[in-house]
């Protein structure tokens, strides 16, 4: 398929379930904010190695946030209902709590839901009060600065991770430039995180590795490197560097979106070929084809 | 289409309607209604010796006439919403644990004592005892939240044991008497002894209060959870300003001879 001068490659991204949450920070200024949700965000790249996947959404209007203040709002992954809970109670104790005039609050509605302000409370040492208004619970913990406010219960939903497409160019410049217009692109869409330092991760990974206790090692099929050594190797003749761009959501129309998106624009911006990680479909029950997303991204 | 309910003329003894809530009569039809008892005085009577029936409107209820010697209007309501054309006795709103109560006049002594949840909105000026306990028990209002766009007597959430109640005009003496939690906000200044013996919870002034001496300063500062409060009673029509939602308060710790838990913050004036 040839969509803007780019060779897309008839295949299937494959993702799989994880559940996310949605955390609203505010702050005195949108720069706090921001610290606070870097911070909150930070070393989330990958489940692999992080626990937990996590990214910011988008900056949120002063209207828009529960306390009128400026904010942000981030997802967050994880495997499980429990470890989700676990990261988001550490991740907004340490990153969050710590930060100045922040306050925190769930930004998902759903039936299910998890406890974190419940158990950051704890830091207050007794001193911690609660408030309910309009049905949900809030507690104030006294902190040197002041007071941090965050919400008791964050609603958690079963999204889905792994969505991605692999950018190819001729050599590391083009392949870059590609793959920032697929950001610029993708960032548009609500719902959804490119988990990647800057949203583009270099370091593609299969499933195992030759060493034991490595459960991910490199994508050598797409290492350019490596093309005159593996003997099945998916690097076409002429590319010199290849990116990726992995995409969390909290719905399967949310990534199939952002992919669209991303690959109209990194077709334009120059990629020579487009295609998707997947593992033959043996990981996960969404299979996200390429095929599908070009009629799509014309219409875009 | 709404049910309405217009009292024919004053009672001349305090009338209890108690159980005239709009889930219960969305369920019934006109002869049931009018069928149902009240009190007048100590006696039995039913709604159709007292009120015409007209309309039909699911969980819609409006009460119409001089209902100063009704009580109990919108006791226990769970659901829906009723709306009172005027002034209404006392107790109204007694109980409540869902719905809406709008009282476009004023409301007598012990409007939504010992309210669970559910909204009462007071258009005009309520009594003393707003949201406070029935006599003889300790706490006061469980939960919901009382709106009153007047004035309020005294003792405005004494035992408050959770809920909001907020008065955009002047509150009377003792507000928060011995409060156990929950959020009193007084737009219109508050009179003597606030907060006294209060456990817990928080009662908001703007304009400068006179503390007990078992009140102590700890700070100035933006309490980051009166933003969510202040914002969320100027959605729902109080005269919030900017400056008062975006201010700095003065937070007084107290009572000292309780838990010194509850505190008592106050609008600094720009500086």
């Amino acid at each position: 398929m040839r969509l803007s001068g780019a060779e897309v490659v008839d295949t299937f991204a494959e993702a799989f379930p994880m559940w996310g949450a949605r955390i609203v920070i505010t702050a005195e200024s949108p720069a706090w904010a921001q610290e606070a949700a870097r911070s909150l965000t930070g070393f989330a790249t990958s489940v692999i190695g992080c626990k937990c996947e996590a990214g910011i959404e988008r900056d949120l209007d002063p209207a828009e946030t529960p306390d009128g203040r400026p904010g942000v709002s981030a997802l967050l992954f994880a495997p499980d209902r429990e470890g989700l809970a676990k990261r988001l109670v550490e991740r907004i104790g340490q990153s969050v709590l710590t930060c100045p005039t922040t306050a925190c609050f769930n930004g998902l509605d759903g039936p299910e839901t998890v406890d974190v302000g419940g158990r950051l409370r704890f830091f207050g040492d007794g001193y911690q009060a609660s408030k309910r208004l309009d049905g949900r619970r809030y507690w104030r913990v006294p902190v040197m600065e002041g007071e941090f406010l965050v919400e008791e219960r964050f609603a958690v939903a079963e999204g889905v991770a792994g969505g991605n497409i692999i950018m190819l160019g001729r050599d590391g410049a083009s392949a870059l430039r590609a793959a920032e217009a697929a950001v610029a692109a993708m960032r548009s869409v609500r719902d959804v995180i490119l988990p990647f330092p800057g949203g583009i991760a270099r370091s593609g990974s299969k499933l195992g590795s030759r060493y034991s206790g490595l459960i991910a090692s490199t994508n050598d099929a797409l290492c350019p490197t490596l093309r005159a050594q593996v003997p099945d190797t998916d690097v076409p003749p002429g590319v010199g560097s290849v990116l990726e761009i992995v995409i969390d959501g909290l719905t399967l129309e949310a990534v199939r979106d952002a992919m669209a998106r991303g690959l109209h624009a990194a077709a334009r911006a120059g990629a020579s070929h487009v295609t998707a990680g997947n593992y033959g479909g043996s990981l996960g029950p969404y299979h996200i084809d390429l095929r599908d997303l070009v009629p799509a991204a014309r219409e875009g | 289409m709404t049910l309405t309910l217009t009292l024919r003329e004053q009672p001349t003894v305090p009338l209890e309607t108690e159980g005239l809530s709009p889930e219960r009569l969305a369920a019934l039809g006109r002869g049931e209604i009018e069928a149902l008892t009240v009190w007048h005085g100590n006696r039995r009577a039913q709604v159709g010796d007292f009120f015409a029936v007209s309309g039909d409107g699911g969980e819609d209820l409006r009460i119409e006439g001089d209902l100063r010697r009704v009580k109990f209007v919108g006791a226990g309501m769970n659901a829906g919403r009723l709306t009172v054309a005027g002034d209404a006795g006392m107790h109204t709103g007694a109980g409540m644990r869902g719905g809406e109560l709008v009282v476009e006049g004023d409301v007598g002594d012990f409007a939504g004592v010992d309210m669970r949840g559910g909204r009462l909105v007071v258009e005009g000026s309520a009594g003393h005892h707003l949201g406070g306990g029935h006599p003889g028990e300790r706490a006061g209002m469980h939960g919901g939240e009382i709106l009153v766009h007047g004035d309020a007597g005294e003792q405005v959430g004494a035992g408050l044991r959770r809920g909001l109640i907020a008065v955009a005009g002047r509150v009377g003496d003792a507000a928060g008497l011995r409060m156990l939690a929950g959020t009193i906000v007084a737009l219109g200044g508050l009179g003597a002894r606030p907060g006294a013996a209060m456990r817990r919870g928080t009662i908001v002034a703007m304009s400068p209060v006179t503390l007990l001496p078992t009140f102590s300063f700890a700070c100035s500062y933006r309490p980051p959870f009166l933003r969510l409060y202040l914002r969320h009673l100027r959605e729902l029509g109080l005269p919030l300003t900017d400056e008062q939602i975006e201010g700095r308060y003065a937070r007084w710790c107290g009572d000292a001879l309780e838990l010194r838990r509850g505190e008592l913050l106050i609008l600094e004036p720009r500086r």
